[in-house]
């Protein structure tokens, strides 16, 4: 993209039509996959890491977290850099972007490679593929934080005699220490602000924040902006980091962690659905996929990768939905679950395999273990758990759109990623395990939230009928 | 289960605020036709030499009248807190509480809310106990050693974005989809919209929403001053927000909630409730053009427009039978910063031509300030309400006419009219566009 590109206001006719497409129900297919994760950025080291076992959990980088209950997490490999991942010409913007937003951008300019899409980032000199008015986006985030070393260096010279802070002196001077856009870097919707900005998606977007279950939900409402013709493709998905000591803090104070010193072994303390789990590391990361209309997609001979065959939502409710364990009963995951069972139009027995949080957090294990319970029945014994946590750490508001690529990896592949750390899970299909090979029909992905928000999704292999 | 999809059709049936006007609709309806603002020296924290020392706060609000049991909300935010006395009235009206048919989970939410208030004097002291001053870096344990003592785990979860989802469905027993969107200036007009559609597809059959947002704190006020997009107005408060006026200088900084409950028409009518009007078009999209700036002919608000009221079936450049305009009233985005009033003037006439001088245009930003997230729901309610009382709310302060922003903007008084149809606009910082069309019932 030059600069000319995204400066140049492009003629447009005084009064544009707007006509509504048919109201049938379209099928909506996934042709690019763009996770972003510790072990890189797109699927192919993702799927390398998950297969062969390995696991990202190391000492945290970013800053010293000696002092908190986990010291390691999954952190984006050390030679990320966003400016190698946006046009030249928009090297400048790389400033205001908090690192959520860089993961987005990443994971942005994955899909859309993958999904053979040119557009404006990535093909400035010709036509984009799809019209920029029929490419919606939407990308989940998490609350934010802002970095603290830029924002600290400011408070510090607005300090009264007694070194506390003093705003009579930040409100005169102290704040002009920040740049202008400092707010910019840490609105939520600036995910999808950078990435419409650089792709040219001038459709419908939105900005979803339900915590864990953000991308989740995001990829829903593609879906159904695509169903009522709204757009005929969205980048969709969400991006978190929790690499600032703010968020990390949320993370522990919110009951996540497990305890984990900085010479522990970090690969091996997440066991998802283990009896002997102790909580959970957290990774950066995330993802955007390109979801399409089955029939743009087939027009324009896309690779389809999957069918994103239906989703569920539901809220929790119960005393302590206000609390940090929204609904141990997992009756209103199960809800959402069984709303993407009957949006795919499948039953539980047609589900070969789920993806779950399976964060290793054990009130959360046992939410989730309720739940599919209530789902599977006794059938649950032998239906595969693919947990990611233990190779990823748990990925917060990234966490859907990274299990949606996996899961759409697996169905190509037919095959499982391996599974690790897990020793003693009775009633579950969870243990460790190397990769295997599997007839995979339908995969289920479901996660709650910290407040209450439940999202599933069912993403079916794409027959050629 | 119902599964009706894409042509149902939605009425509202309960709504409810808490805003810098009051905490009730008709009490801060009559103050809004008659031109009374809610500003005032900003008093929730010392903003006293900050550029901007004002704001339109709420004054005198507790949850107690609004909720069954307040210890259940006890580490609820400022969001939360606005969001159960708005969702609240909302409820009441709706009759939902008494309805023994209710099916909870065929009840969703759908909020625009924005993240709580930082716990603002642990967190600066947290990040000045971990400063190191010589390598200008935080010292990460001495950081964690001093926020583990200071910081508190509710007043932390409680600023996740979603929580005011959690609050109402703990309120009010809500078990179907949940979605918090946060894009800016735009969310609650999203959320109803995207609301409106989650019905339409069948999904569920009534819908909580609309949206929260406080952000009349420190860094709230230091992130959009450094951004000058508030007014530094000297002198009266009451006169700092002035959209559309050619001395317009940014937007004041306003607070509370909007909360409506809309719900399948089939279902209002089987229950028996009173449809108070009828959502018909919903439109949005992104500028995708820059950071900062809005695209300059208002390619992404026009195209809201466009899509909006294309889903509600309107021509914006036909005229009705009667000679009317295709729409009666358009609540404007409005925020009194010089770029978006006069870029959402020329979308505006970009969309409706010649009938666009036609259409009375009104900002009531210019008497409750902005309320960021919560803006879009407000706004609408205003429609709703023009409908039921053939009154248009004014935008006050107007005093000087910008020669290029040409539209009757209803100044200063409010007027009686015809109206039957209201858009309503929502435009957030970073690009996202809102339009809802809302229109009189009609059996």
């Amino acid at each position: 993209m030059t600069v000319t590109a995204i400066r140049r206001v492009r003629p447009v006719p005084r009064h544009e039509p707007y006509t509504l497409p048919p109201m049938s129900r379209r099928r909506v297919v996934i042709t690019g996959l763009g996770p972003v994760t510790a072990h890189g950025i797109g699927i192919d080291p993702l799927w390398s890491a998950l297969t062969e076992g390995r696991s990202a959990l190391a000492p945290i980088r970013a800053f010293d977290a000696s002092g908190f209950l986990a010291a390691s997490g999954a952190e984006l490999p050390a030679d990320f850099d966003v400016k190698d991942l946006v046009p030249k010409s928009y090297r400048k913007a790389t400033k205001v972007m908090a690192r959520d937003i860089e993961i987005a951008v990443g994971g942005a300019l994955a899909a859309v490679r993958d999904a053979g899409l040119a557009t404006r980032g990535t093909d400035p000199d010709n036509p984009p593929t799809i019209r920029p008015d029929r490419v919606g986006c939407h990308i989940g985030a998490g609350l934010i934080a802002a970095e603290l070393d830029e924002l600290t260096g400011a408070l510090a010279s607005s300090r009264n005699a007694a070194g506390a802070f003093d705003p009579g002196h930040w409100g005169q001077q102290g704040m002009q220490e920040l740049t202008p856009l400092w707010l910019l870097k840490y609105l939520p919707n600036m995910l999808a602000c950078h990435v419409t900005i650089i792709h040219d998606c001038q459709g419908p977007s939105n900005t979803i924040t339900c915590n864990e279950a953000s991308s989740g939900l995001s990829l829903a409402e593609s879906q159904r902006v695509i169903e009522r013709g709204a757009a005929d493709a969205c980048l969709s998905g969400g991006a978190d980091s929790k690499m600032n000591p703010m968020a990390y803090l949320r993370q522990e104070l919110a009951g996540r962690f497990a305890r984990c010193a900085p010479s522990d072994d970090a690969t091996r303390i997440v066991k998802p659905f283990d009896a002997n789990a102790t909580g959970t590391l957290v990774g950066e990361g995330g993802g955007i996929l390109v979801v399409e209309a089955e029939e743009t997609a087939k027009a324009r001979g896309a690779r389809i990768h999957a069918v994103l065959a239906g989703t569920g939502a539901s809220q929790s409710w119960c005393d302590d939905t206000v609390g940090l364990v929204p609904d141990a009963t997992g009756e209103s995951l199960a809800d959402a679950i069984q709303a993407a069972l009957r949006d795919a139009g499948v039953t539980a027995a047609d589900i070969d395999a789920i993806i779950p949080f399976g964060s290793g957090v054990p009130s959360l294990d046992a939410l989730e273990k309720n739940a599919l319970e209530r789902v599977f029945g006794a059938s649950l014994a032998s239906k595969p758990l693919v947990t990611l946590a233990p190779s990823i750490g748990t990925t917060c508001a990234g966490f859907g759109a990274i299990a949606v690529a996996v899961a759409c990896r697996a169905l190509t592949e037919q095959k499982l990623p391996a599974r690790l750390n897990t020793s003693s899970a009775a009633g579950l299909d969870a243990l460790a395990a190397p990769s295997s090979a599997r007839e995979l029909r339908h995969i289920l992905i479901a996660t709650p939230s910290l407040g209450g928000q439940n999202s599933a999704a069912v993403v079916s292999r794409h027959a050629e009928l | 289960m119902t599964t009706t999809k894409n042509n149902r059709r939605v009425v509202v049936t309960g709504m409810g605020w808490v805003t810098p006007l009051g905490h009730d609709v008709d009490t801060v309806w009559k103050r809004l036709l008659n031109s009374e603002s809610g500003m005032g020296p900003t008093t929730r924290f010392d903003a006293r030499t900050f550029p901007t020392n004002f704001s339109a706060e709420v004054r005198n609000y507790t949850i107690q009248p609004f909720v069954k049991d307040a210890s259940v909300h006890a580490t609820a935010g400022l969001n939360s807190q606005f969001a159960l006395g708005a969702a609240s009235q909302a409820w009441r009206q709706s009759g939902l509480e008494g309805f023994a048919g209710l099916n909870r989970k065929r009840i969703g939410l759908y909020l625009g809310a924005g993240e709580g208030v930082i716990d603002f004097d642990n967190y600066a002291a947290s990040n000045l106990a971990g400063w190191n001053a010589e390598e200008r870096k935080i010292d990460g344990v001495r950081w964690a050693e001093h926020a583990h003592r200071a910081m508190d785990r509710m007043r932390e979860v409680e600023q996740e974005p979603n929580m005011p989802l959690a609050h109402l469905a703990r309120e009010f027993g809500i078990r179907g989809p949940a979605l918090n969107c946060l894009t800016a200036c735009a969310a609650s007009t999203q959320a109803i919209g995207e609301a409106f559609s989650l019905i339409q597809r069948g999904d569920t059959d009534v819908m909580l929403s609309g949206g929260t947002h406080t952000m009349i704190h420190v860094l709230g006020v230091t992130g959009f001053n450094r951004l000058t997009a508030l007014s530094t107005s000297k002198g009266d408060p009451t006169k700092a927000s002035r959209p559309f006026d050619a001395t317009r200088d940014g937007f004041v900084m306003g607070e509370g909630s909007g909360m409506i409950v809309i719900e399948s028409l089939e279902h209002a009518l089987a229950r028996g409730a009173t449809p108070l009007a009828e959502v018909a078009g919903y439109g949005s999209s992104a500028d995708a053009f820059r950071i900062t700036d809005i695209h300059p002919e208002g390619r992404g608000g026009a195209a809201s427009m466009h899509m909006a009221l294309a889903q509600a079936g309107i021509d914006p450049n036909a005229r009705r039978v009667d000679g009317r305009a295709a729409i009666d009233y358009i609540s404007a985005h409005g925020t009194g910063t010089k770029e978006n009033d006069s870029i959402e003037t020329r979308g505006v006439k970009r969309v409706f031509g010649a009938s666009a001088k036609d259409i009375p245009m009104s900002s009531i930003k210019s008497m409750m300030g902005h309320l960021i997230a919560a803006a879009g729901a407000v706004e609408f309610m205003t429609c709703v309400l023009a409908i039921r009382d053939g009154m248009l709310p004014p935008t006050i302060n107007y005093g000087t006419p910008d020669p290029d922003l040409d539209l009757d903007y209803v100044p200063n008084k409010a007027r009686s009219a015809k109206v039957d149809i209201c858009l309503s606009n929502s435009f957030g910082f970073g690009g996202q566009n809102d339009t809802l069309v809302v229109k009189r019932y009609i059996a």
